[in-house]
């Protein structure tokens, strides 16, 4: 773990900047890397929630799941 | 000023034939809705609301969608971020029995009587076909929702076996015009998909069949999809606007106008005056929030509420307490088309 936050829309260090297209695109879009490895996840969206499953970093869930 | 005049003499005519007498609008006429500049949508937004009214009643069916199987398909329509063909940052997954009945409880809940389960496939394989006998069973035991399908391309014996299963109403998009076909899908044909079409008619389910606009068709080839459909006669047009998936073929597309949007949700009405015609995906995107309220004053009669298979929507309670504003109830679940 070297602390790099990934975005969680296309995968690329966010600090990076350039993720404006990304923020945009995360009210209708569930995440599709962990933040914290970028890895792509598993990602199954449900009518009311979604959970998306990182092979390293485990399952994170929406609110409404 | 004889532009208007001519316009103003299409929709006069539309509502004599399509309003009064249920005469669906022909591809000529449905082109020309389409051509219809902004001034007049507002007078086409109206009409098409009548023409809804008076054919179909004040009745919005809602439907929940689930993704029993994502990702990893073999064909490669264009605009789909489930196909393994592209570099989509969609991963493949498989729902489990009990997940999909937390689903269509979830579904339930809103108020919606229908709940469809999709896959990406090109057509169930039997372990597909075993775990949605599986799944519609454990749903049925638990909760009172009408069942619909979406497994690609179907053999006759899938079909029966699907009829006795139970499931009511099977949903297969054309997804555009029979010409413009070949621009996105290249795996398989249109003609394929007709076919599966007519063994669901002819196994006794309902058919549901739309597709997405903005893929870059013509307003000819818009207006040429809206006569294919018309000719099918399905119990349901689901009617998507392209939201361009990131590493997708399509992913580049602009995406369609609003006004053009609305254009297209009110000439389809005049082309198929009782069919259920759908809000489904890209709606958000593409209409804003303003755009479920307009759709449904616009000749939409359904909505998929909550989120879609890969990506988010509105909230159901958003689309639910507009029905109530709009004095527009739920169908009821006994209600039959």
């Amino acid at each position: 773990m070297n602390g790099t936050v990934f975005c969680d829309q296309c995968g690329a260090p966010a600090e990076a900047g350039g993720h404006g297209r990304c923020a945009a695109r995360r009210a209708l879009e569930p995440p599709r890397y962990c933040v914290d490895c970028a890895r792509r996840m598993v990602v199954q969206v449900t009518p009311t929630g979604w959970t998306g499953r990182c092979s390293r970093h485990g399952e994170r869930r929406s609110a409404g799941y | 000023m004889a532009a208007p005049v001519v316009h103003t003499d299409l929709l006069t005519e539309l509502r004599d034939s399509v309003l009064e007498r249920g005469v669906p609008a022909t591809p000529a006429q449905v082109l020309e809705l389409l051509r219809l500049p902004d001034q007049h949508l507002e007078d086409l937004l109206a009409l098409a609301h009548e023409v809804r009214m008076r054919w179909c009643g004040p009745e919005v069916e809602v439907e929940g969608i689930i993704s029993l199987k994502t990702g990893g398909c073999p064909e490669d329509c264009h605009f789909c971020s489930q196909s393994g063909l592209f570099a989509s940052p969609v991963r493949s997954a498989w729902l489990d029995i009990p997940m999909l009945v937390e689903a269509a409880k979830q579904t339930a809940k809103t108020g919606a009587t229908e709940f469809c389960i999709v896959a990406a496939v090109r057509g169930p394989d039997e372990r597909l076909m075993t775990q949605v006998a599986a799944g519609i069973q454990a749903i049925k035991d638990e909760i009172d929702i009408n069942i619909a399908c979406s497994l690609g391309m179907l053999t006759p014996d899938q079909v029966q076996r699907l009829a006795a299963m139970g499931v009511h109403r099977y949903n297969h998009n054309l997804e555009t015009a029979r010409s413009y076909f070949p621009e996105v899908v290249s795996t398989h044909t249109w003609e394929e998909r007709w076919d599966t079409l007519r063994l669901v008619r002819e196994a006794g389910m309902e058919v549901c069949c739309g597709g997405i606009v903005g893929m870059g068709e013509t307003v000819e080839q818009r207006a040429e999809f809206a006569g294919q459909l018309a000719e099918l006669e399905p119990d349901e047009v689901p009617l998507n606007f392209l939201n361009p998936r990131p590493g997708t073929p399509f992913g580049d597309l602009e995406l369609m106008p609003a006004a053009d949007a609305l254009r297209t949700v009110a000439a389809f009405r005049l082309a198929l005056p009782r069919t259920v015609l759908r809000f489904a995906g890209g709606r958000e995107l593409t209409l804003g929030d303003l755009g479920a309220r307009k759709g449904l004053l616009g000749g939409i009669n359904a909505v998929i509420v909550g989120n879609y298979l890969t990506t988010l929507g509105r909230p159901a309670e958003s689309d639910i307490d507009l029905l109530g504003e709009l004095s527009m109830p739920v169908k009821a679940l006994n209600q039959t088309l």
